[in-house]
């Protein structure tokens, strides 16, 4: 049972994809080495286990008689602390680059925005600005499904999109939403996962390098659709980017 | 210590002689663990019934069933299923069966009372557990079905009504009504069993003389006593954001399906979260560490040793049981929570693991040099120590919240509280019943087909829970009903299957346990002396099934610690707590 389990894990048949941004190796690095360590203790404390039923099984013998060894307890002890601890301060470098810093200034802002059961993803448009949203003016039917106010000039221009498009190299920050319920924006390839909460606006924010096409998938439970709230992460080229872009604000106007 | 003589009502020696006073409203703590039990055993039943529909539908979506209307299950049909299964095997078998199922009948044995401190309050609290079962059962008849929130029920979702989904109606205030039940059942038996420990122990049980069993039954009952008064909080303030208009968790400004929620402003859900794990995190030891009791004391007496450093345990269960209220963050590293404080829970959340590997090094210690007996009883106490490992590591990685942004919500944390709270609980209950069934009984199971049950068990449960850790890395979350919408979910369709496999085998082999009680409690083999087991706690210095009042109105004195096991210059391979020193046999 432990062969087969460590062989799955080296076989790696099962596996995360690749990472698409800088921070994705870093925690891979730190998963891989969370993994040795946890495969050394598995595989030690099964077999150190097996071994132990097997050499002292009834055979007749009588059992020995000690009640403990109070050196190995603080042994053992300190050695846990060290390891397990440890490790835990380690992983705080990858947490730390993401979570406990902003975005840069000049970082490409995009609204994301869950709702019962699609993703909508906001660009502030040419003027940089974010226009107003009214909940009333809510109305996926008539194509207003973030709620867009017509009367604030800075809406105008805003673009609203069902996938998300991203330029490769820049920096983007996500301000994360939702309109009913708690969802969760996950992709895989950038290694983050980050809730949706109603009534707050979380920030986000990552670097993609590698061009392509990424699933984005709800991972906390919002209702009957939960499964098939699904959407895109495109990455690619700057020139392509701003072409997208001018695209989205023709089909604006 | 009080003596049973003079103290108070329940010191009568003869048992009520109507059938309902006996058997049904009794005060007797033994039958009212009997009561447990039965009520575990339903449940666990119930619940491994639901999760074979999952299975079956997770493994063969297009497949068409006969109990499904139409053939087919649907989305709100599949996560009533996840709600209900979570719900009913942690509340009502998790919580119930180690330690008010075994709790109650052993813990007064074990520490040499009469009874439970209030027998007519644990009647009630078991009576109570059962209205608090029948409501939450009943979510599944109503219009809508049973709710769709899952176990955790986080708001908006919970809180809204029926406008966000079906089963979000009746059936998930019947749910919270239902849970809020369970709570003060619970909060009732948690003191029940503190005042017990503490007042009852008979002449010569210190506490460095308890059982590690009776350690943990009352470390168990502390975690309750100061958890589920806080989730009995939280599920009055979300019924009443569902029915009398309040906004604890909800916040100003939703819309649900196009439709303004104008009446409810300023709430949070994450305050729902911090409350629910508040208890949901401490509810895991309550699962798990019975178990664990159940387990060392097993260890020890099946391999004929002392246990491998008795104060070192006593020290990691209690240390388990304080750590468990520091960490309960770690359950929200992608709720919005303050990056700083998911940093402060993980690193609490990693110390975790420290008493947790004392306690397994203290096992392997004991097992080191022992004379070690195969039957059932051990094998599941041998087993739960593997799982315990297994589902431990895993948490490491869990912990770390750079790790836990992909692995969250995802099978590999399926896969992990499942091997740990789930499954090894549940092995720390079967060694349990394999242990005790011949004092509770008089008969024994039967061991042959308890080996093949736990063979079976043993291999069924890790190939399904190994492969969900792969699903997990793969990125599968959790709760979805089917691959058809996301792409990489669908190359991963044979792992499912692998697992359903695994779940049929696995489930089936309850079968052959349910028809091992059944037939040994009919025509089992007779457990004619008090000791067969040659163990040394006081359950075993009376008569199985022990009589009404546990030791015939003489209060028992004890002479020696818990596992005085191969003892040098001692004629037996035990000592008996009970024996007077000058009874000991010489070599």
């Amino acid at each position: 049972m432990t062969v087969l389990t460590v062989y799955y894990f080296m076989a790696k048949v099962y596996w995360f994809p690749a990472p698409i941004n800088d921070i994705g190796h870093e925690i891979d690095a730190q998963f891989m080495r969370t993994l040795l360590i946890t495969g050394i203790v598995f595989v030690a404390a099964q077999l150190g286990l097996a071994y132990a039923i097997f050499k002292f099984r009834d055979r007749g013998q009588k059992a020995a008689s000690f009640e403990g060894n109070n050196t190995m307890e603080i042994v053992w002890t300190l050695a846990t602390i060290v390891l397990f601890v440890g490790l835990g301060l380690y992983a705080r470098n990858a947490w730390a680059q993401v979570h406990f810093m902003g975005a840069q200034p000049g970082a490409l802002q995009i609204e994301v925005t869950g709702q019962q059961f699609v993703w909508n993803f906001r660009y502030a448009g040419p003027d940089g600005k974010f226009g107003r949203e009214k909940p009333e003016l809510v109305s996926a039917s008539t194509g207003n499904p973030v709620g867009l106010d017509p009367t604030d000039p800075a809406s105008k221009d805003d673009v609203v999109s069902p996938v998300i498009v991203v330029p490769a190299g820049r920096e983007v920050e996500l301000i994360i939403r939702s309109q009913d319920v708690t969802h969760s924006f996950f992709v895989r390839e950038l290694r983050l996962k980050q809730d949706a909460v109603p009534g707050m606006e979380i920030h986000m924010h990552f670097t993609a390098t590698e061009p392509g096409d990424y699933e984005i998938v709800c991972s906390q439970l919002c209702g009957l659709g939960h499964y098939r709230m699904h959407s895109i992460l495109t990455v690619m080229s700057e020139t392509d980017f701003q072409k997208w872009m001018r695209d989205q604000e023709a089909a604006n106007q | 210590m009080v003596t049973h003589e003079n103290g108070g009502g329940h010191g009568q020696h003869q048992p009520p002689s109507g059938f309902i006073r006996k058997y049904v409203f009794s005060v007797d703590h033994k039958v009212i663990g009997i009561q447990y039990l039965t009520l575990a055993l339903f449940s666990v039943f119930l619940g491994m019934g639901l999760s074979l529909l999952m299975r079956l539908h997770l493994a063969w979506p297009t497949t068409h069933w006969f109990f499904f209307k139409g053939g087919l299950m649907t989305p709100e049909q599949y996560l009533a299923l996840v709600t209900m299964h979570g719900t009913i095997m942690i509340f009502m078998v998790l919580t119930t069966a180690p330690q008010s199922g075994f709790g109650n009948y052993f813990l007064p044995i074990q520490i040499g009372a009469a009874d439970m401190a209030f027998p007519v309050i644990n009647m009630l609290s078991f009576w109570t557990t059962f209205v608090s079962l029948m409501v939450m059962v009943a979510a599944f008849f109503v219009a809508g079905g049973a709710p769709l929130g899952g176990w955790t029920s986080y708001p908006p979702l919970s809180a809204l009504g029926e406008i966000t989904g079906p089963g979000q109606g009746a059936g998930e205030t019947l749910w919270i009504v239902g849970l809020a039940i369970f709570c003060a059942a619970s909060l009732m038996g948690a003191l029940n069993f503190i005042t017990t420990l503490i007042d009852l122990r008979a002449r010569g049980m210190t506490l460095g003389r308890l059982p590690l069993t009776c350690w943990t039954w009352l470390v168990t009952a502390i975690l309750g006593l100061l958890a589920f008064g806080v989730l009995l909080a939280a599920c009055i303030l979300l019924l009443l954001d569902r029915i009398a208009g309040t906004s604890f968790f909800i916040p100003g400004g939703l819309v649900v399906t196009d439709q303004v929620i104008t009446w409810h402003k300023g709430g949070s859900p994450l305050l729902w979260q911090h409350l629910f794990w508040f208890f949901g995190h401490p509810e895991v030891y309550i699962a798990i560490l019975p178990g664990m009791g159940v387990t060392s004391h097993l260890l020890s007496t099946f391999s004929r040793k002392p246990v491998f450093g008795y104060r070192a345990m006593v020290g990691a269960v209690c240390g388990i049981g304080f750590l468990g209220f520091c960490v309960w963050g770690h359950h929200m590293f992608v709720s919005g929570m303050s990056p700083y404080s998911a940093f402060a829970f993980s690193i609490l959340t990693m110390t975790i693991g420290v008493p947790s590997a004392i306690k397994t090094f203290n096992w392997l210690g004991t097992l080191w040099g022992g004379k070690i007996q195969f039957n059932s009883a051990m094998l599941f106490a041998l087993g739960f120590v593997s799982l315990f490992v297994s589902g431990g590591l895993s948490g490491l990685f869990l912990a770390q919240p750079s790790l836990d942004l992909y692995l969250h919500d995802t099978y590999f944390v399926i896969a992990h509280f499942h091997l740990i709270m789930g499954v090894a609980a549940i092995f720390g209950m079967f060694a349990g019943a394999y242990f005790w069934f011949p004092k509770m009984f008089g008969r024994f199971l039967n061991e042959g087909v308890g080996k093949v049950h736990f063979w079976l068990t043993f291999v069924g449960v890790y190939c399904i829970f190994m492969p969900m850790h792969f699903l997990g890395l793969a990125g599968h979350p959790r709760r979805y009903f089917d691959a058809s919408a996301v792409t990489f979910l669908q190359k991963l369709q044979p792992v499912h299957v692998f697992i359903t496999i695994g779940a049929i085998v696995t489930i089936s082999a309850q079968l052959l346990f349910l028809f091992n009680v059944i037939w040994s409690l009919l025509a089992g083999k007779e457990a004619k002396e008090e000791n067969p087991w040659h163990a040394t706690t006081l359950e075993w210095s009376i008569p199985s099934p022990p009589p009404h009042d546990n030791f015939g109105g003489v209060e028992p004195v004890v002479y020696h610690g818990p596992y005085e096991f191969s003892v040098p210059g001692a004629a037996d391979d035990f000592i008996p707590q009970h024996l007077a020193p000058n009874l000991v046999r010489k070599a």
